[in-house]
This record gives C-alpha cells, structure tokens and sequence, in this order.
C-alpha cells in the first residue's frame, strides 16, 4: 500500500520512520501488569515542506507515531523496534542528549490543548522563545521579534504586546495560535500538531486552521497533522495516512483517500454518517416550558441568559447550539436549579419548578436527569456499572436485592451492553461504553426530560453515531425528551425535532429544525453552518470567503 | 479594589479577629484552673486578711470581663502585666527571650529551608532511584528520632567527645556575634534534623503533582535538560502548598523549641514557659501563650498570601 504513492517528485527525504514498534506497559485492574502494543510495524515518509496527515479513532496510535519523531513515549510508552530517521541519522541511537538537542529545535509539538500545554506561571513571550534560547539558534531579541512576526502572520490580535500576557488572560482559539508560533520561533524542520482545533469551537477551528494553513506554507516547514477529522486533514494535508488498532490501513494523496477509498475502513470513516431523521410536529402542551428566563453569576451585572424563551415536547429533542460562552450550559444550570434564574419561569410536566436545586421536590429531581460530555469524571471510578446504574433505582425507587439487580440488566440490555458488564469498573470501559452507562443511569430514575450536555463531543464519529441510535431508539421506546445541548450542527440534523441557536446568552433563531436550517439565515446560523468542515479539497477557503462575520474565538 | 488587595486585607483581618479569640480563649482557659493566685503567691500560711488586700490589690475581684478587658487593654499598649512570682515586669523579661528565640529559630530556618527545598528537588530530579530513597531515608530517620535524642546525640559527639563546641547554649547581652552564632550551632542543628524531612517529602510531593500536567510535556519537548523542568516550570506551580508547610515548620521553630532549649539550657521562651507553668504562675503563661498564638497566626497569614501571590490568575486578573 505504501507502495501505491509516488514519492519520485516529492523532493529532499527528512523523516523516514521504518517499521516501528511501540509497546506500554498497561496495570489492569486485579490482574497482572501486561505488555501490549499500540504501534504495530508501521512505516512512514515525509518530505520538506509537506504534510502529513495522521488519522484515525483514538487508540489508533497516531499520537504515539506523531511523537515517535520527537523520540518522546507519553506514559509508560516505549519504542521498542524499528527506526527513526531524522535528517539522515536515526534518532533513537543517540540517547538522551541527542533527543534533547533536536526536541525543540529540529522537531516541534503543538498539542491538543494549549489551555494545559502553557505554563500558567510564565508570560507567553517567555514560553515562546522558551526552545529557540535553550538550543542557542537565537539571541533573545531576534528571538522576540521573530515571535511578534509570527504573531502577526498568525493574526493574533496585538502582536507586540500579547506576549506579555499570561495563558488565562487570552482565549481558547488565540492560545492555539501562540502554540503553533511556540513551535516555529524555533525555525524546525518538522511538527507535529496533536489534534491542534479538536478542542475548539467549529467557527474558531476555520480561523485557526486556516492560520496553520498559511503558516506552513509560509515557513516551508514539514508537518505531521494527527486528527480523526478527516474533513479538517482534507484541508492541509498533502499526503493521508489511515491507521487503526496501530496498523496501516491506507496511504496516499488527500485527493485519493477522500475521493477514492481502497479500504473499507477508510471508506466507513469518509462516507457520511448522517442519521436520517424525521422530524416530529409539535404536541399540544409542551414538558418543559422555559419563560423570559434571564441569569447572572452571582449578582453580576452580566446577564449570561437573557430573556430565553423555549419549549420541549414530551417524546422530543430541541437541540441548544451555539459557540461556547453562548450560554448553551448555563441555560442547562438555570432548568436544572443550579443556577436559579434571575427573572423568568420554567414549568415541568404542568407543574412551576422552584428555582433553587435545594426547594425540588425529589420527584422533580427524578424526572430531570444530566449526561454529561466527560462521562468518565461523572462516574465514580470506584463503583462498578451495576453498582451506578443501581444507585438511582435505590434512591428514587427503593428497589433492593434481586429486584434492583433484575432492572440493572435490564437496563444493560437496553443499552446494548450484555450481562458481562455489570461487574466492570469505569476504567474498564471505552469512551462509547462509559456514555452508554452513564445514559443507563439517566434511564434508571424514569425520566421525563435528559439533558445532555454535549455528549458525543468527546467521541470518535463512528462511535458517536452508535449514541446517537442509541437515544433515538431510547426516546421512541420510552417517550422521553431531550435538550441536547451541542455545538456541532451534524449532530443537530440526525436528532433534533426543534432547535434554538443561541448567540452571546440569547436565543437567535428558534424553531421546528426545517425551519431552522431553511435559508435566509441571519448572520450567525450562517456562519455556525459555514463553519462545518466538509471533506472538500479547498472548502476552507471558500468557506473563509463566505462569511459575513467574524468568529467570537478571534 | 483590585482583587488581590481585597484577598489579603481580608486574610490580615481574619488574622487579627482570630488573635481575639485566641486571647479570649487563653484568659478564659486560664481562669478555669483551679487555685487562686493570693493563695499560692502568700501560701498556705497566710491570714485571711492578708489574702483578701492582696486580691483587693491585684484586681482579683472584679467580674472576669472586667479584668479580661484590663488585661487586653494593658496588652495592647505593650504591658503584658507582671509575673505572680518574680514581681518583674513581664515585657521586660519577655523582650530580650523572645529576641533569642527568633534568633534561634531564624538560623535554623536559614539553613533548614533552602536545604529542604534543594533536597526536594534533588529527590524529583533522581525519583524512585537511590539518591531519592538516600534523601528520604535520612530525612524520615532524622524527624523519627525525638529531639531530645538528637539534642543529647550532638552534645555528646560535638561537645564532650571532640569538645568542639559548648553543651550549653549560654548568650547574653553584648556577647559578640560570632560567638552568640557558635553557642546555638547545636540547638540549631537538632531544630533542622526535626523540620528538615516534613518540608523535604511535602516538597518533593508536590513537585511530583505538578510534573503529571500537560505542560511540563510541553517543556520536555522544547528539550529542557530534568533539572531545567523541575526548576523553571514545576516549582513556581508546587510554590503555594510548599510555602504552608514551610510556614507551619517555621512556626514550630518558634513555638516548639521548648525541648530543645531545656536541653541547652537557651535562654529562650520555651525554658521562660516552662518554669514559670510550674510555678503557676499565670499571668506569665497567659503572656506567652499570646505571644506564641500571634506567632502562629502571623506565619500563617503569610503562608495564606504567598499562595495568592504565587497564582498569576489572580495577580494579573483577565
């Protein structure tokens, strides 16, 4: 397969990774500590100045094979085969030293996160140059100045000064961008981006993506680009390489890979996946009305939720969309009681919900339930999945013994997870397996309304989709509502039947969802929906043309 | 206001309130013991009318609140009233012991500190390896043994076996510095060999916390050597838990050195304390113990405003 790629034309060779191994140590719960392997023989060429792109579900191993270059194992990880070669010489030969020499200076790491990947006790500026002074290839003025250039072509707002700022004092998107210039103040021949925009908003993304864009082509720098949105590398990358389970599935050009799969695997990844789904007619009286509702935090003078008005129909989904800080979580807080609102009421089931968390009855409580976006913190990783599917039945239910244990696996079945789970520990489970848990906890209190707060974010796409059925299938068996609270619009089309977007704490557009997503849009539902990648060659660049306005993130 | 103003005048009144209590509880507390003062400064032998003019005399009848607030009245201007037993002022005993034991103390803490943090980081730098079990295998062994042990340990190998330096701690007033320096070589070492390990293991404990964040990744991909890691990019983010137990180690130093200033018979607080307990002499225990309680709190006041001046989300709001 490698073979299928043409590399005669692709100038100067500087990295070749050759039949890579890679192994960790992993401490199963109860059992004995086991070797197992995440890079599996893998094999891989990059020329100057091109990229790369990595992708595939998390624990395909790309970030493992992305920092192989850097010689760098996170954890307990280890190279234990195959060969690195950087620039002619094969890294993994020469030590410690020899790996610090060219970390920083030759190869450079920009992470999924730069909110935890900056030191929140220097200034930016410090970080920045940080690399560039320790290898000596600057003094601290060229270094500085180089810096403020790469703020400015990274269009990050004052360049000459936002470097004296610190990590907190500067948003999600501009952070990003701070990190890739980090990465080149040192002038490298080759980095890495780990997932740089997985963790920002869509319509931040297309800025910072387009700011990389430039920059690579601008500097001629090599790049390695590890996503597991294809439509996000179709954007940058020359080359895509396709792994799963830490094995090569498929290489070759962007075009081919997007256009012409040779791979099932890879045609499941680019083939849509968009749930059809019809959409229902609103009922008479609504579950869940929400009225003139408007919350601060805490006395603020800033409201968070101003005068949000909507309803949800028994058997229904309204998704919430929006960026984030629009106000989509607080208006979750507010119907849940954590945050009471200021002004407004929220009825439930034909009765008025106090405001407060503390004045609900239990039945109010029982019938409202959360999903949460990290399903792995809203677990106790110390009670096994029978033990927190139980939980609610005691407590609302006051099912004991066998009775309790009979409804758990009955909830099981219906989250398609066996007998076999009901001992497991959180830690035991995938990422789709601790969210099916999670929304079997939900079920368990027989609920009128979830809320589900970003659920599928955190999950690879495929998998995702597997929810996404799931809670369909559930709201026809059960007849329970949804607020579904998201900021990715794909999901919006496969589940909603109504959908409000919201825009600095007020709801923009409101309405059945073919109304919603039917032009003439204003502004923001335009820009929300340009924002959505699509596995297009070029698409970033229309989509940049078409906007009307500018991103919150910039 | 800006918040780190509002964040520490907050704690420094905190702090004062708290002294209030406290001095509140140490009268309360000391009025409860049983005896009466006439008595057992006149003795058993005493006629009742002698013992009544002597309570006339200090006050001893008038109701509690009254005399708490003469007595807090009196601390406030600098009289901390006089001792039962010796009829000296306590201000002017008080002063010049309380001066040596800060200077005890001070020295300890000048080499215990720096030391305990250096040891720490070394401990991070070399962890699970034997320079990290060296280090806290000898700091725990060190705060194992009673201070006592240590203080009779030292005195017996420096001052009695290689005489190099005097068993007794003996300062007064015009002894000259570098004198004064060599009498508490002794109390100050055994007051390092307590403290050092406690500041050592929570160093290096929280250095170790900070080392699983995503950024010291980030440092290690820039090619920073370990030791440029730990220094540049853990510590200033371990500084607000490593300053508490610094500050509660230097509160020991001077509230805690009872012991070891018996042992070398320093001329300190702790041995002022203890005789004057055993004498029941009160208004001496309660002068100490307030003085002692201002000590604590101060420290701690400190500790609590390091931590907020450590965390630049609150020195440099958005």
């Amino acid at each position: 397969m490698a073979d299928a790629v043409s590399h005669a034309d692709a100038g100067e060779l500087l990295l070749d990774i050759r039949n890579l191994k890679i192994e960790a140590t992993v401490y199963p719960p109860g059992e004995d500590p086991r070797q197992v392997t995440i890079v599996d023989g893998v094999s891989l060429k990059l020329h100057k100045g091109k990229v790369l792109g990595l992708i595939g579900e998390s624990g395909a191993g790309k970030s493992t094979i992305g920092l192989s270059s850097m010689g760098y194992g996170r954890g307990g990880v280890k190279i234990t085969g195959g060969e690195v070669i950087l620039n002619g010489r094969d890294i993994l030969k020469g030590g410690m030293s020899g790996l610090r020499k060219l970390r920083g200076r030759e190869v450079c790491y920009v992470a999924q996160s730069a909110a935890a990947a900056f030191n929140p006790s220097h200034r930016l500026m410090d970080q920045v140059v940080e690399a560039a002074l320790r290898h000596g290839t600057a003094t601290r003025k060229e270094a500085e100045r180089r810096a403020v250039e790469l703020f400015r072509k990274l269009s990050l707002p004052n360049p000459e000064t936002i470097g004296r700022r610190y990590p907190h004092q500067v948003s999600g998107g501009q952070l990003q961008r701070v990190m890739t210039a980090m990465a080149l103040c040192s002038e490298p021949d080759l980095i890495v981006f780990d997932e740089p925009t997985t963790a920002l908003d869509v319509t931040t993304q297309i800025d910072v993506l387009a700011a990389i864009k430039d920059a690579i082509r601008d500097t001629g720098v090599a790049a390695l680009y590890i996503t597991h949105d294809l439509a996000v590398v179709a954007q940058v990358a020359d080359e895509i390489m396709v792994l799963r389970h830490g094995k090569l599935v498929e290489w070759g050009k962007t075009r081919q890979i997007i256009k012409e799969p040779r791979q099932e695997y890879t045609n499941a990844l680019v083939s849509v996946h968009e749930i059809e789904h019809q959409e229902k007619p609103p009922r008479d009286t609504p579950i869940l009305s929400v009225k003139n509702v408007t919350a601060a935090y805490g006395g603020s003078d800033v409201k968070v939720l101003k005068d949000v008005s909507v309803d949800i129909y028994a058997g229904q989904t309204l998704a919430v969309v929006g960026e984030s800080g629009s106000g989509k979580s607080t208006l979750a807080r507010a119907i849940t009681g954590l945050l009471p609102p200021e002004n407004g009421t929220i009825e439930f089931a034909g009765r008025k919900l106090s405001a407060r968390l503390d004045d609900r009855k239990r039945d109010d409580l029982r019938e409202l339930q959360m999903i949460y976006q990290m399903a792995d913190v809203a677990m106790n990783p110390r009670q096994t999945v029978g033990t927190i599917i139980g939980r609610p039945l005691e407590f609302y239910f006051n099912m004991r013994g066998r009775e309790r244990d009979a409804r758990v696996a009955e909830l099981l079945d219906k989250i398609e997870m066996g007998k076999g789970f009901v001992d497991r520990y959180p830690a035991e489970l995938s990422g789709g397996q601790k969210q099916r848990v999670c929304i079997a906890r939900a079920l368990a209190a027989k609920p009128k309304l979830i809320i589900c707060d970003e659920v599928t974010s955190a999950l690879d796409p495929l998998v995702a989709n597997g929810i996404l059925n799931l809670l369909l299938e559930l709201q026809s068996e059960e007849d329970v509502a949804y607020l579904f609270i998201t900021h990715d619009l794909a999901t919006v089309k496969s589940i909603a039947d109504s959908i409000a977007v919201m825009y600095q704490g007020t709801v923009v557009r409101y309405g059945p969802k073919s109304k919603v997503l039917e032009p003439p849009f204003d502004d923001y539902t335009d820009l929300l929906l340009r924002s959505v990648p699509e596995m297009e060659i070029g698409w970033l660049e229309k989509a940049i043309e078409g906007r009307r306005m500018e991103s919150a993130g910039n | 206001m800006s918040p780190i103003v509002k964040l520490v005048a907050q704690r420094i009144a905190l702090g004062v309130l708290l002294l209030f209590a406290v001095s509140v509880l140490i009268f309360a507390g000391t009025q409860i013991l049983p005896g009466d003062v006439a008595q057992s400064i006149l003795g058993q032998s005493a006629t009742p009318e002698a013992l009544a003019n002597l309570r006339q005399e200090l006050g001893l009848n008038d109701p509690a609140i009254v005399r708490y607030f003469n007595w807090l009245g009196g601390v406030l201007t600098g009289d901390l009233g006089t001792a039962l037993t010796t009829r000296q002022e306590i201000t002017a005993t008080l002063g010049p012991r309380l001066w040596n034991t800060l200077f005890l103390a001070f020295w300890a803490a000048i080499v215990s500190v720096p030391l305990a943090i250096l040891l720490g980081l070394l401990a991070v730098r070399y962890r699970n390896g034997p320079i990290d079990k060296a280090i806290s295998g000898f700091a725990l062994a060190s705060t194992s043994f009673p201070e006592f042990f240590i203080g009779y340990l030292l005195v017996f190998f420096f001052a009695v076996k290689l005489q190099w330096l005097p068993p007794i701690s003996t300062v007064y007033d015009g002894m000259p510095f570098l004198d004064k320096l060599r009498a508490i070589v002794l109390p100050a070492t055994a007051l390092v060999l307590v403290v050092l390990a406690h500041m050592m293991r929570m160093t290096r404990a929280a250095i170790l916390n900070v080392m699983q964040s995503a950024y010291i990744e980030t440092a290690e991909l820039k090619g920073l050597s370990a030791l440029d890691i730990i220094r540049r990019h853990a510590f200033p983010n371990a500084i607000a838990p490593i300053v508490n137990v610094v500050m509660l180690n230097l509160a020991f130093l001077v509230v805690g050195v009872v012991v070891v200033e018996v042992i070398f018979v320093y001329p300190g607080m702790g041995q002022y304390l203890v005789d004057h307990v055993a004498k029941r002499d009160v208004p001496v225990v309660q002068a100490v113990g307030l003085v002692f309680a201002a000590v604590y709190i101060s420290l701690n006041i400190i500790a609590d405003i390091a931590a907020i001046l450590a965390n630049p989300r609150l020195r440099h709001p958005k």
